[in-house]
């Protein structure tokens, strides 16, 4: 084998890893850009490839089963909206520690997703999911082609997001808005913004992505659903948002990165090469931590009031 | 009369929190077909009808104390410890190697070098995390949740290979669990025939030593004061940083002595899914007791009710045990909500008005403030440690 | 936006309760066209609370707002800039991590559309504004890179961008210096021919300049009300506090002449990187305060962090007794017998949930006194803490209540008294009376005084120039991390100070 079919191994099974990575931390973005720290993401995704696996596995020999992915996406998308508003009602109209609320949302989404599962399907049972939708002539190109326009719908629009979101944060009132109550929220209370209603906003858009990406997760990569499916995704979505420095183009790298690194260990055990699988499961995890610890802490370009609530009447 | 309105204000917050949490369970009771009342009862008196259960919620509360009692200790020092489950397993770990490759010594000598073992195995792993904190300023929550994805690798590793017991190799299924550990290393039960164990005992003495060493001691008042008032401490020429991580080195050292405690009280053999979910129960059982001994240990007593309930709900009503999780998870979002509106003075004196106004109109209200005090004297007790 | 121009503004009865505080008790005030009414009183009157209202971020507990005669309900800034009033506010409201024009369009809903920003839109104005009034801005710097004196100018155009023809300015200068005060004034007198302002201060030579009618607050109400023209300073300070305050004096001079502390050369950086303290040296003596007057953002929290052992030092010495202090932990720089009055009273001098008692024995509780092996004496602290109390006059309800729950004035009074309890042979105090009442302030001169004649060396970090020379034996000047000037107090004014503060040294001070 030789090194370039090596290297398009690892990136054909890296490039459509990393969209579930992309699709949350993007929303976790908009939450911290906001001010608000959602631990509780894991959870949400969890929610998210729970409802969009169920409609596949219920309407598999029925009529509607050529909907039935659209309906589960747009489940997936409505729950992550809820449960963002559950995790803002709880940490922005009761200022509630976030950290330990993102636990809590964590523990709940988690929970509400295993007991469902294991009461209504019972064991892993597999469903047909997203079909790829190569793009015309696009797709053709050699090596390029199949890497990058051979993809499922979500994942096409998971990558036209990473612009998308850059634009929004940047050059819409939306975006300033949400910067401005992540930095300043005092300043942006005197100037008519309505911290807590672009906190919720930005909370419920987060979750909607979260949910998303739950829905890749069990339509899109794994075609069936477990109660671990996440397996600790959401969080390291979290991290990414630190090491992207708030900037969805940094966090389209990270993301590549991490499930680049991760499909580059699957491909060397392919090639016979002996190790326990257990440490490559681990790898991951070990790169978030050095990863962090790697990442300069100050955050003059971030958020400044991250993890902090706001109380206007409160005197200062 | 203010204190009146006070403990009002706390009963109506703390029973709406309760309502709270209570509804987001039956929701989900609901979808499943279930009737919410009649699942909660079972969870709730099932266990306590007899002897078995009883015990049974007994052996459940006693890694819930002591990963409970460790978390106390690293949030009221400001560093918040999402990672015992991992310290558990690493505890479970340490413990068996130490009771299984240790030459073969007396009971007195062996049993609490094998639970010393587990605690500095947590505290080692926990140290990673707080020293990342110190020194790198990363996050403990996201550190601590990805050494817990580390750990649950590393324990299945030494679980599948270099500890497998030799006779599931040869003869039985391949289970990866290791070898039964000598008796030596055993804690011995209380009542025969029940799987209550002396770590029981363990736990509620050290439920004590915590409250004398985070109250009663220097080194309690200095691990507080970082974690309550850090720029104040750092002036007060304490180190915070050191705290830091001997403070998650402590809750590290109470998750690895319960995953000890479990394997030679319990299992006396390291198995899979040891840690159960211990390290995540932990926080809610902390957070419900108030961060506080004297609150964790009924604190305790409740969760592992709910765990000993839902594992009979799920034999009786075929509802899920994974319902525990979201019930503890609704507990949290509910009790950390609860617990800013009860500190907010602007919304209480708004409260005060309020009914000041309505006693004035009405001059009956008195019966039903006197109503409101035996439970609200309930809830001010876990308010008195601040 | 609604064009019609304020003849005149009015507020009744308007009240106001915090926690544990009536702020605003029936304040009643009107303010007509071209007119720029001063509103004073000191820290904690009222002023600010009731400005608050004014804009639509608080709400009123009882009251209402008149504009022309007729009531309006602001229930956001949005509905008061509509009606053309704006407000500067004393912490300026902008977000450093945006541009002047970003922060602008945050208020702007017209050039706010749904899936764009009309960024030239803003230019324009901006523009418009800053050549009307002659206030130069840069509409595409970010906030952080400006300085305080540009960000004020900042915060105008912003609010006059926003429409406002009726200008409220709080504390404007409490960031400045005097000659950049003295600016401002000016501007401000030039600009009250097209708008009527409302000027929130607690410095009687600015008010009795600029404004045209008076209010004094005292304790959320009204205690006076009238033309400025023929009122003294001196009357107005009396009528502010509600009795003849004099404030302690530092009659005798001179410190014993034996250095104590003695600090040479010293560098150590900002948290941005840069040198906030550039080759520092200064002296102090037993037995003298030595006042430290500058602008704050010129190394005073540098310094003070570096003598309590919390930053690094790059390079020089601090030297107490000859011994060498610099970048000893906090710990030992304590049990040397250095005392410390931090800058951030609530953060930095108490751990908030403790209780008063355990807050009084912070810096000792390891001490044999307190402990016995590792655990508490509960009946010394107890008593140490009743002592206390009595000592400096601590009002709370019980030792056990959270200390964080006191007033600004009885926290300050528990960091002096712990302070003071270890007898320190130096005493750092940064801005020990910002924010109290003159009451409190009071109390804590007459308690450094009396530190001072028992032979403690103080340095008393301050921007108020009328406590540095009222205390002080010897005043310094720092500017930009190095000290410009030491003198003795009887050998400098105040304009001499504000000439330093500037940065202007040598002979044109003279």
């Amino acid at each position: 084998m030789n090194i370039l079919t090596f290297v398009v191994n690892v990136l054909s099974i890296g490039i459509p890893f990393s969209v579930a990575l992309l699709l949350a931390s993007t929303g976790e973005m908009f939450n911290q850009r906001a001010g608000v720290f959602n631990l509780g993401c894991e959870g949400i995704m969890s929610m998210g490839a729970f409802l969009a696996f169920m409609p596949a596995h219920l309407l598999q020999n029925t009529s509607l089963a050529p909907y039935a992915n659209l309906i589960g996406i747009a489940a997936a998308i409505a729950i992550g909206a809820l449960f963002g508003l559950l995790f803002a009602l709880v940490t922005v109209t009761f200022r509630a520690p976030q950290g330990i609320a993102g636990i809590g949302l964590h523990m709940f989404g988690w929970g509400v997703a295993g007991t469902l599962f294991r009461y209504f399907v019972g064991g892993v049972t597999g469903v047909p999911g997203l079909k790829n939708l190569p793009i015309p002539l696009l797709s053709r190109i050699p090596i390029i082609g199949p890497l990058l326009f051979n993809l499922n719908g979500l994942a096409y629009a998971a990558f036209i997001l990473v612009p998308a979101s850059w634009y929004i944060l940047f050059k819409t009132p939306w975006g300033l808005k949400v910067r401005a109550v992540g930095t300043y929220p005092r300043a942006a209370d005197t100037m008519g913004v309505n911290v807590s209603r672009t906190r919720y906003q930005a909370l419920v858009a987060g979750g909607m992505l979260a949910g998303l990406a739950g829905a890749y997760l069990s339509l899109g990569q794994a075609k069936m659903f477990a109660d671990d499916i996440v397996a600790g995704r959401g969080f390291i979505a979290v991290a990414l948002v630190y090491f992207g420095r708030w900037n969805p183009y940094l966090i389209l790298g990270g993301s590549l990165l991490f499930s680049v690194a991760q499909s580059f260990q699957l491909a060397i055990q392919v090639l016979g090469i002996r190790f326990p699988y257990e440490f490559a499961v681990m790898l991951p995890y070990v790169l978030v931590i050095v990863v962090l610890a790697l990442t300069p802490g100050s955050v003059t370009r971030g958020p400044a009031e991250l993890g902090k609530p706001f109380d206007r009447e409160k005197r200062v | 009369m203010k204190s009146t309105y006070r403990a009002l204000y706390i009963f109506a917050i703390s029973l709406a929190a309760a309502l709270a949490a209570i509804l987001l369970g039956a929701v989900v009771l609901e979808i499943l077909g279930k009737d919410p009342l009649a699942v909660y009862k079972v969870i709730l008196t099932e266990p306590l009808k007899d002897l078995f259960g009883l015990t049974e919620i007994s052996v459940r509360m006693v890694p819930l104390i002591l990963v409970a009692l460790g978390i106390a200790i690293s949030f009221r020092s400001g560093i918040l410890n999402i990672g015992a489950e991992g310290q558990i397993q690493m505890g479970v770990i340490a413990a068996a190697a130490a009771a299984i490759y240790l030459p073969p010594l007396p009971k007195i000598v062996i049993l609490p070098l094998v639970l010393v073992a587990g605690a500095l195995a947590g505290a080692i792993w926990a140290s990673i995390a707080g020293w990342l904190k110190a020194k790198l300023n990363v996050s403990e929550l996201l550190s601590t949740v990805m050494l817990n994805y580390i750990a649950a690798q590393l324990y299945g590793f030494l679980l599948r290979g270099p500890m497998i017991d030799p006779a599931e190799l040869q003869v039985g299924s391949g289970t990866p669990q290791s070898v039964r550990l000598p008796k030596a290393a055993w804690i011995d039960r209380i009542i025969p025939g029940m799987r209550l164990h002396y770590g029981f005992v363990i736990a509620i003495v050290l439920a004590i030593l915590v409250y004398v060493f985070l109250w009663r001691t220097k080194w309690g008042y200095a691990l507080r004061a970082a974690g309550a008032g850090p720029k104040a401490a750092r002036y007060g020429g304490i180190k915070v940083e050191t705290c830091l991580i001997a403070a998650m080195a402590l809750a590290g050292a109470f998750a690895g002595l319960a995953g000890a405690i479990e394997v030679t009280g319990l299992h006396r053999r390291a198995i899979e899914g040891i840690s159960s979910g211990y390290g995540f129960s932990g926080i809610v059982v902390a957070l419900f007791g108030g961060l506080h001994p004297a609150g964790i240990v009924p604190s305790a007593f409740f969760f592992g009710l709910l765990l000993i309930g839902a594992d009979m709900t799920q034999r009786i009503m075929s509802v899920p045990a994974n319902m525990v999780l979201v019930l503890q998870g609704a507990v949290i979002l509910s009790i950390i909500a609860a617990k800013m509106l009860i500190a907010d003075q602007y919304l209480f004196e708004r409260f005060a008005r309020m009914l000041e106004k309505r006693g004035r109109k009405a001059a009956g209200g008195k019966t039903k403030a006197g109503a409101g005090k035996a439970g609200a004297a309930k809830v001010d007790r876990r308010r008195e440690q601040p | 936006m609604n064009n019609e121009p304020i003849h005149s503004l009015a507020v009744e009865g308007i009240t106001k309760r915090f926690p544990g505080i009536l702020a605003c008790d029936s304040i009643s005030l009107d303010v007509g066209e071209h007119e720029i009414l001063a509103i004073v009183g000191e820290n904690g009157a009222g002023k600010t609370t009731l400005m608050n209202i004014l804009m639509g971020l608080y709400q009123p507990d009882e009251g209402k707002i008149l504009i022309n005669g007729r009531e309006v309900h602001f229930r956001t800034p949005v509905d008061a800039y509509a009606t053309g009033i704006g407000m500067v506010h004393q912490h300026f409201m902008l977000v450093p991590n945006l541009t002047v024009a970003e922060n602008v369009l945050l208020g702007m809903r017209e050039f706010q559309k749904f899936l764009w920003q009309d960024m030239e839109g803003v230019r324009k104005r901006i523009r418009e504004i800053s050549e009307r009034y002659n206030l130069p801005v840069q509409p595409d710097a970010y906030i952080w890179q400006l300085s305080v004196g540009e960000q004020q100018r900042v915060e105008l155009v912003k609010t006059l961008c926003l429409g406002a023809r009726f200008l409220i300015l709080d504390e404007p200068t409490s960031a400045l210096t005097p000659q950049e005060t003295d600016d401002l004034i000016a501007l401000l007198k030039r600009m009250s021919s097209d708008l009527s302002i409302i000027f929130i201060s607690h410095k009687l030579a600015e008010v009795t300049a600029l404004s045209d009618r008076i209010a004094i607050l005292r304790q959320g109400k009204v205690v006076y009300r009238g033309t400025t023209s023929g009122q003294s300073v001196s009357n107005l300070a009396s009528l502010m506090t509600g009795h003849e305050v004099v404030l302690p004096c530092n009659e005798c001079t001179g410190g014993s002449g034996e250095t104590i502390l003695e600090i040479r050369n010293l560098k150590v950086r900002s948290d941005r990187g840069f040198f906030a303290l550039d080759g520092l040296s200064l002296s102090l003596q037993k037995g003298e305060i030595l006042g430290l007057a500058g602008v704050s953002g010129n190394g005073q929290r540098e310094l003070a962090d570096a003598l309590a052992g919390l930053r690094k030092v790059e390079s020089g010495s601090i030297l107490f007794r000859k011994k060498e202090l610099a970048n000893k932990s906090p710990r030992s720089i304590i049990e040397a017998g250095i005392g410390y009055i931090p800058e951030d009273r609530n953060e930095e001098g108490i751990v908030p949930p403790f209780n008063v008692r355990d807050n009084l024995i912070l810096k000792d509780f390891r001490s044999k006194h307190f402990c016995k092996g590792p655990f508490f004496r509960f009946d010394e602290t107890r008593q140490n803490a009743e002592e206390l109390q009595k000592r400096f006059d601590i009002r709370c309800a019980s030792l056990n209540v959270a200390a964080g729950s006191l007033s600004g004035g009885n926290i300050q009074k528990v960091i002096l008294a712990r302070e003071l309890a270890r007898k320190p042979e130096v005493l750092i105090a940064v801005y020990p009376t910002r924010g109290l009442d003159m009451g409190a302030e009071e109390f804590i001169h007459e308690r450094l005084l009396e530190l001072r004649s028992q032979g403690t060396a103080i340095l008393l970090i301050s921007e108020e120039l009328d406590e540095l020379l009222n205390l002080s034996d010897r005043i310094a000047v720092i500017f930009k991390g190095k000290i410009l000037a030491t003198m003795p107090t009887r050998e400098t004014s105040k304009k001499k100070l504000g000439l330093l503060m500037a940065g202007i040294s040598g002979e044109g001070a003279a």
